[in-house]
């Protein structure tokens, strides 16, 4: 027997009314001015933090070593995602995302110095040194990463939406992924497992258009966000560069998560303006025309810029304040980061076992680490 | 002292874990209403009820991760593989997610789950259901290797897996699933890392683990009765954290080593195991050190050639007397 999807699969006709419109959105409409400021500030403080580590990538440290080193994918032109997702947080609801993860971290709360440092390599990096670009994480800001493997953060994603249910908690998994990670079985496999118990997990399809330089035409087959009524699930999509409008609908997803225990699948179109990774040189599998139409036409920082002027929020003027500001903020994590020390060797073999950080509660015995 | 089987030893590992600690959930394919494919988890559905004891799809790297995701935020899931052979589908949820997420967050995050099941071979399933991954598994840090070989170990180690804050990979036996052991009544934990001398002998020390335990103390006793030569029989009972310092006492004492493991020889536990005797005790040996390992080849079907593929106490004798030699 199988139930019909819920309604929020509607929200695909809403997705039609006029884009000004998403503002007035009850989500929206109880934003005060200073919350809606707060919406552009921390987009600009992402893009600002990404062009500042961009920076740091392609120069020399004063050594003459490399500032950053792996890889760098930088989330710019997506912001309006994270940030409009982020925002509608409470105490019980969660983040999981893939690699491209420095602004889901932004948006949770994370501080810039040591998300920078972490990206230098530094011991006072979130992840001492130890994670990179792709392997933010910070649980007590509700954030479980950052993960390299394109799909295997979605099961993760969902086990912590059953820890919520098991645990009697009222909030919802985020779990963020690329287009191209629907093509994965994990996913699947999670959707299935969400659907079938209940589970209060919204996935987040971030729908950039590609999966490195293979377009989704090239890749996967059908609506992405429609595999979910395989598994009885409701899906809804939506334009990705306006924050009201990501706001508007995840807000329906995230209470049918807290409310009424039931996953969904959110899809969202957005697009980035960067290489794959800072090693893309990006000239094989998009044209110039396309990027430059995006940047133009649709980026997040500025649609949600002429917003604020219309409705009288912000002046020409305070918004340059901002803008100063996150400047200014990316540029004190980079020095931070710069300043601060690397682990040393001794660090290698720190946060390996539970049981060796903490010896006086070890209970096992033996040798843990070998040489 | 009551006789209780590996299997009944498992479960009521399982049983007083899930009555001591609310957090404590057992999960798997056919683990509730069907009462276990080996039957290890039988009843316990009846006790604890279905949000305790939780039927899977099968699914393992969904179940599996979904695991790993609950236990960051504090579950203490108690996964069972039908088989450890299928560890292949969820290998990235056990390998990278479950061993790294640590390290990762720079120990920002820990992983208290349990991932069971039998993995050996002998039971003329193939090669696809015969694989011991513990070597495999062993060589993530990060993680911790039991395999026990009897009822009283199977079931003090358990207890401790599931309360041990690392991730915990616990690989039985379905061929010692059967066999009967003393199990006290009263409640006992055995930490993980800790050998236990299984037999006491003068001439050569036999460092194994799993069921080739039972095969070497079989064929001590044979080389006793008739070959005279006093063996003894270290259990290391975990792999990772790893026991060492028994296995050198032994070796000191004896002067010759044999290795036996139901593992394929190329980078086996026994490889590591070889490196370490050479590297700790190079003086205290009167020969090389000796392995038996079963034949390198997949696991083959015919039941009577499967027999000789893996350890046995016959090629175990043999090997002791190539040592002695
Ligand atoms: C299992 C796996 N296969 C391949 C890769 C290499 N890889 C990293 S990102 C990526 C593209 C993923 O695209 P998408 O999911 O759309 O995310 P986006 O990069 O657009 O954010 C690939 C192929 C990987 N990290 N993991
Ligand atoms: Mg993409």
């Amino acid at each position: 027997m199988s139930k019909k999807p819920s309604a929020i699969a509607d929200t695909k006709a809403e997705s039609a009314v006029k884009a000004t419109d998403y503002a007035l959105a009850p989500v929206n409409a109880a934003l005060s001015s200073t919350q809606r400021i707060e919406l552009y500030r921390t987009m600009i403080r992402i893009r600002r933090f990404e062009e500042r580590s961009l920076r740091a990538y392609q120069s020399k440290n004063p050594s003459g070593g490399t500032n950053i080193g792996g890889f760098l994918h930088l989330y710019i032109g997506q912001e309006a995602v994270a940030v409009g997702c982020c925002s509608l947080m409470g105490k019980n609801d969660h983040v999981i995302t893939a690699y491209r993860d420095h602004g889901h971290a932004i948006a949770v709360g994370m501080d810039t110095k040591p998300l920078m440092a972490e990206l230098y390599g530094k011991i006072t990096g979130c992840s001492k040194g130890k994670g990179g670009s792709m392997h933010y994480f910070s649980p007590d800001k509700n954030f479980w990463g950052g993960h390299g493997i394109v799909g295997g953060q979605v099961p993760l994603g969902t086990g912590l939406a059953y820890a919520l249910k098991y645990q009697g908690k009222k909030g919802a998994a985020m779990t963020f992924m690329g287009d191209g990670a629907v093509n994965q079985g994990a996913v699947h496999e999670a959707y299935n497992l969400a659907s079938l118990w209940n589970l209060p997990v919204v996935f987040v399809i971030e729908n950039n258009g590609y999966s490195m330089g293979t377009s989704q035409a090239r890749s996967s087959a059908g609506q992405l966000a429609k595999r979910a009524e395989g598994y009885d699930m409701a899906w809804g999509q939506c334009d990705g560069h306006d924050v009201y409008e990501v706001r508007a609908l995840m807000d329906k997803h995230l209470t049918l998560a807290r409310e009424q225990s039931r996953p969904s699948t959110v899809e969202i179109d957005t697009y980035r303006y960067r290489g794959h990774s800072v090693a893309d040189p990006d000239n094989t599998y998009r044209t110039k025309a396309e990027i430059e139409e995006y940047r133009n036409k649709k980026d997040p920082i500025q649609v949600s810029l002429q917003k604020l002027l219309a409705e009288g929020v912000l002046t020409e003027a305070s918004a340059g304040k901002i803008d100063a500001e996150a400047r200014a903020e990316a540029e004190n994590s980079a020095d931070f980061a710069d300043a601060s020390p690397y682990p040393t060797p001794d660090d290698i073999q720190k946060d390996v076992y539970w049981e060796s950080d903490h010896p006086t509660e070890r209970k096992s015995e033996g040798r843990l680490f070998f040489d | 002292m009551p006789q209780i089987t590996y299997r009944e030893a498992i479960r009521h590992a399982l049983a007083e874990e899930l009555a001591r600690d609310p957090n404590v959930v057992v999960m798997g394919e056919e683990v509730a209403q069907f009462n276990g494919a080996y039957k290890v988890t039988d009843g316990l559905l009846a006790t604890f009820g279905p949000t305790r004891i939780v039927d899977t799809p099968i699914s393992e790297a969904g179940f599996i991760g979904l695991g790993v995701g609950a236990s960051m935020l504090g579950i203490r899931p108690v996964m069972e593989l039908m088989f450890w052979s299928f560890y292949s589908v969820a290998f990235d949820q056990i390998l990278n997610n479950a061993a790294n997420v640590r390290y990762m967050s720079g120990g920002q995050i820990n992983c208290p789950i349990v991932i069971r099941g039998p993995a050996n071979g002998g039971t003329n399933v193939g090669a696809t259901h015969s694989h011991t991954p513990e070597n495999v598994l062993a060589n993530h840090p990060g993680v911790k290797v039991v395999v026990p070989a009897t009822a009283y170990d199977a079931k003090g180690l358990l207890k401790s897996a599931i309360r041990d804050n690392d991730p915990v990979f616990f690989l039985e036996n379905t061929i010692l699933y059967g066999d009967k052991g003393e199990v006290p009544e009263a409640e006992y934990v055995i930490p993980l890392g800790k050998a236990d001398v299984k037999r006491a002998g003068t001439d050569l020390t036999i460092v194994t683990y799993g069921r080739c335990v039972i095969h070497s103390l079989k064929a001590a006793e044979v080389l006793e009765k008739d070959h005279g030569i006093s063996v003894e029989v270290v259990d290391l009972r975990t792999i990772r954290p790893l026991d060492f310092d028994t296995v050198l006492a032994s070796v000191k004492k004896t002067n010759r080593v044999l290795i036996v493991e139901e593992q394929k020889p190329f980078a086996s536990v026994g490889t590591q195991l070889a490196y370490m005797i050479q590297r700790e005790a190079f003086d205290d040996l009167d020969g090389p050190i000796h392995r038996l390992t079963t034949i390198d080849a997949p696991a083959i079907y015919s039941p009577p050639v499967e027999t000789e593929q893996l350890p046995n106490p016959g090629r175990v004798i043999k090997a002791v007397l190539a040592a002695m030699a």
